[in-house]
């Protein structure tokens, strides 16, 4: 399968299963195009038809290049991945390496937008104890077999309201990972309101990643995430997130902020982060059923469809300004990305990741916590519902039959199983709202990547 | 004339080959993380 698309002035046809990627003329896109469905001599025939001030031969010329490529395994590269799809978990065999530890069911933001009911998932306020935390981290490092990178984040609600355990969980688990020989990589996702000089402290010395609630704007930001009293905290979270990056010395770190129907001419959100001194960004479309005020409409999703096109642009020329800035959803390694067996496995919840409440109760991730059927057992007892299970880890994206004939199926790897879910009722279902902008992100990720290195190229 | 400029990029097919060692991020795509998607993980197989 390829895909083929012209964006930011390039013709691009990426070869689906190899991964190959290429920029080529008109004719060439044209001669792709017609490639499988012809036999050489009518390709040539209608090319020449279609210019006419081209000699044959250089239209044959073009051909055989296309050929070539194709019988170099660079395009028309068969899909012959579906047999490796459940290996890779079979291989893993029971193998847990990350988990989202829920150390606080509350919040101090009243967000009407939150997926999880202002941090209580649909049940009691609670903060997990230390004791709770300790044994999680020791069943990760129970299960985790010969993993040696582990990851836990610091989720709730707002895991901040239960510092004092972060803190602690993370001394244990220094405390006990060199003679386990495992690495742990500790992640935390904050609103911001209780960031103190101890806070950024600690998430600059353990934290390798934070992510930070900022939706941009602060009229965008005030609309949705108050306090309980109804007052925006834009004001107050900013200038917090501001010292912490700037303290943070080039550790990784995420604005990250949601767009509804309120703001899907989002770049001005971005646009808004960056005067403020951030350039590590991610916008995320609002995840909400359809009849939700917040979702977004078809007239706003043209409009996303082309900030997302504006947005590449516009990191091109901050590039070209030495101003660059990262935009989550288009990194993109195109030489050093993941291998194949990841790209087809979907993405590991319920399998190799999973959620903890503030009890200890275990999930397939964050997003089923509070829905009872899904529970999987706990970090006591171990996993004791293999129905779940099981169909978590044949969850891969080849049992998606939505996205066989997708070419951005390798960039997703099926996507959010929780986000098919909610729309369609099975985690083998596709979140196709969702799918839509995934693919347009992709194409303007892959666009920029070309870009850049052909910008590289011409400097060189 | 050069009609096809080809962009490097790991192959895929190839990348099978000592591949799915398990030891790179979690690849959780939720919204209300950050959506971290397949392509922009790093590999992390010491032995790729």
């Amino acid at each position: 399968m390829i895909h083929q698309y012209k964006l930011g002035g390039y013709n691009i046809v990426l070869d689906v299963c190899s991964g190959a990627l290429h920029v080529v003329d008109d004719l060439a896109y044209d001669c792709i195009a017609l490639f499988e469905q012809s036999s050489r001599e009518e390709a040539i025939e209608s090319l020449q038809k279609s210019y006419p001030a081209l000699e044959r031969g250089e239209i044959e010329r073009c051909y055989e290049q296309v050929l070539s490529l194709k019988e170099q395994g660079r395009l028309f590269t068969p899909d012959t991945f579906e047999p490796m799809a459940g290996r890779f978990k079979e291989r893993s065999g029971g193998v847990i390496k990350a988990l989202c530890l829920h150390v606080a069911h509350t919040c101090n933001l009243n967000c009407a937008y939150c997926f999880a009911s202002q941090g209580k998932y649909n049940g009691e306020r609670a903060v997990m104890s230390f004791e709770v935390g300790k044994q999680a981290l020791d069943f990760l490092v129970a299960h985790s077999g010969s993993r040696r990178n582990l990851e836990v984040d610091f989720f709730g609600g707002e895991p901040l309201m239960n510092f004092q355990v972060v803190k602690d969980l993370v001394a244990y688990a220094r405390s006990i990972e060199k003679d386990a020989h495992k690495n742990f990589r500790f992640t935390l996702t904050t609103n911001g309101m209780l960031i103190d000089d101890d806070v950024i402290d600690f998430c600059n010395r353990e934290m390798s990643n934070v992510v930070l609630s900022l939706d941009g704007r602060k009229e965008v930001h005030d609309r949705f995430r108050v306090d309980y009293a109804g007052n925006g905290s834009w004001e107050r979270i900013v200038p917090k997130f501001q010292k912490l990056v700037a303290a943070r010395g080039g550790r990784s770190y995420y604005m990250r902020g949601t767009f509804t129907h309120y703001n899907p001419d989002f770049l001005a959100d971005i646009r808004q982060m960056l005067e403020l001194g951030f350039t590590e960004l991610s916008m995320e479309p609002v995840v909400c059923a359809p009849d939700d005020p917040s979702a977004l409409t078809e007239e706003d999703r043209k409009l996303v469809m082309r900030q997302y096109e504006e947005l590449a642009e516009l990191m091109l020329e901050r590039d070209r300004e030495g101003r660059p800035f990262t935009f989550y959803h288009y990194m993109l390694d195109l030489t050093g990305g993941p291998c194949i067996y990841k790209r087809i496995s979907g993405c590991g919840s319920g399998t190799e990741y999973m959620a903890v409440t503030p009890w200890g109760d275990l999930y397939p991730c964050h997003q089923f916590v509070g829905d009872e059927k899904f529970k999987l057992g706990d970090i006591w007892n171990g996993l004791d519902n293999p129905a779940v299970q099981g169909e978590f880890a044949a969850c891969n994206v080849y049992q998606k039959p939505a996205c066989r004939d997708c070419w951005a199926r390798l960039y997703c790897s099926g996507g959010c199983a929780a986000n098919a879910y909610h729309a369609t009722g099975a985690i083998t279902g596709v979140y196709e709202a969702g799918c839509e902008l995934f693919r347009k992100r992709m194409e303007c990720a892959i666009m920029l990547a070309i870009a850049r290195q052909i910008e590289k190229r011409r400097k060189a | 004339m050069e009609h096809i400029i080809t962009i490097e990029t790991r192959d895929l097919c190839q990348s099978a080959v000592n591949g799915g060692c398990g030891e790179c991020q979690t690849s959780c795509q939720s919204a209300c993380k950050t959506s971290c998607g397949i392509a922009n993980q790093q590999c992390e197989n010491a032995e790729k």
